[in-house]
């Protein structure tokens, strides 16, 4: 790791973190391929989601927890399926018991099953009611600046706008509504949703985007740990970028070699 | 004793309070959060948590999700 790297944490809530890619647990063909792929996405945040336990069935079944640890990843446990603000704070609260007080949680609740977009309303209201509660809330939105700010200065610790639809795939469709929020944020800022590939990554964090969050864009790859692999050199490579500075962009052409003393 | 479980009825048999519950479920040592009738209740008060006829108990875990 180069000594950039080192000195560039990502600081969310006042901790912080050497790696900037955030990834999720879902989709995996199994825990074996689950633990495999966070480990080489070298990501130090993985997102959980919380459900009901099956009751009657199969009890000694392995824990996620068993294989991504609290005491060695940030346990993020997230509100996906939530439609209402009061089902997406009752979520959280659980999320908070079950591991044992951590109060860093992602709040996103939807507005329908065929976009999962982001509800803002209900999103807000949750937000306020979380945040008086005591938790750290990253908060996934849509990428309207406006809303974006406002759920910033609610007191959320981190925003996510979405860089397409949830699982889609698509990349980031909105590039310059990402950098108007960029523009006035104080928090992080970590596009959430839509990667498919690692130069999707990339192009986020070359945008001066915080960090990225990804779940489906490595666990439905063909090989998904090595695709894991793939967007922690994205993250990377997009991170340097933007610390480097790009070249200016020029409509015409610039030789690299000299032009003295060329023969003929 | 009839109380709900997850949503579904469930015969909580003898058992008196929430610790006998977990254990009756098969669930003893496993990371999982219980709420009672929509509030949380904390592991240390689950053997100090008394069960009623009707009362609605949720139990959750942490799965794979993005």
């Amino acid at each position: 790791m180069s000594e950039q790297q080192l000195n560039d944490p990502l600081v969310i809530a006042g901790k912080s973190y050497q790696s900037r890619l955030l990834v999720g647990t879902g989709k995996y063909k199994d825990l074996q391929e689950t633990g495999e792929a966070i480990a080489a996405s070298g990501a130090e945040i993985v997102t959980v989601a919380v459900r009901r336990t099956n009751i009657g069935q199969n009890p000694d079944e392995p824990n996620l927890l068993d294989v991504i640890s609290p005491d060695r990843y940030t346990i993020l446990p997230n509100t996906a399926g939530c439609y209402t603000a009061q089902d997406a704070v009752r979520t959280c609260r659980l999320a908070r018991e079950l591991l044992d007080g951590h109060d860093l949680v992602k709040l996103e609740v939807l507005g329908d099953q065929k976009t999962l977009y982001p509800n803002i309303v209900e999103t807000l209201s949750a937000a306020e009611t979380l945040i008086k509660d005591g938790f750290k809330v990253m908060v996934y939105t849509n990428d309207d600046p406006i809303v974006a700010k406002h759920l910033e200065e609610m007191g959320c610790v981190a925003v996510m706008p979405l860089g397409s639809l949830i699982g889609s795939g698509l990349g980031i469709l909105n590039p310059h509504n990402i950098r108007l929020i960029m523009e006035e944020a104080q928090v992080p800022i970590i596009v959430d949703a839509g990667v498919g590939t690692a130069s999707d990554a990339a192009v986020a964090m070359e945008m001066g985007c915080a960090g990225v969050l990804m779940n489906t864009a490595i666990a439905a790859a063909n090989q998904p740990v090595l695709m894991a692999s793939a967007m922690r050199k994205a993250i990377e490579a997009g991170r340097e970028a933007f610390l480097a500075g790009r070249m200016p962009r020029k409509a015409y052409a610039s030789a690299s070699s000299p032009l003295v003393g060329t023969i003929g | 004793m009839q109380i709900q479980v997850n949503g579904e009825p469930f015969d909580a048999g003898e058992c008196v309070n929430l610790a006998e519950l977990v254990n009756r479920l098969g669930l003893a040592g496993k990371r999982i959060a219980i709420e009672l009738n929509m509030e949380i209740v904390p592991r240390s008060e689950h053997d100090k948590t008394e069960l009623k006829a009707g009362d609605r108990v949720e139990v959750v875990h942490a799965i794979g999700g993005g």
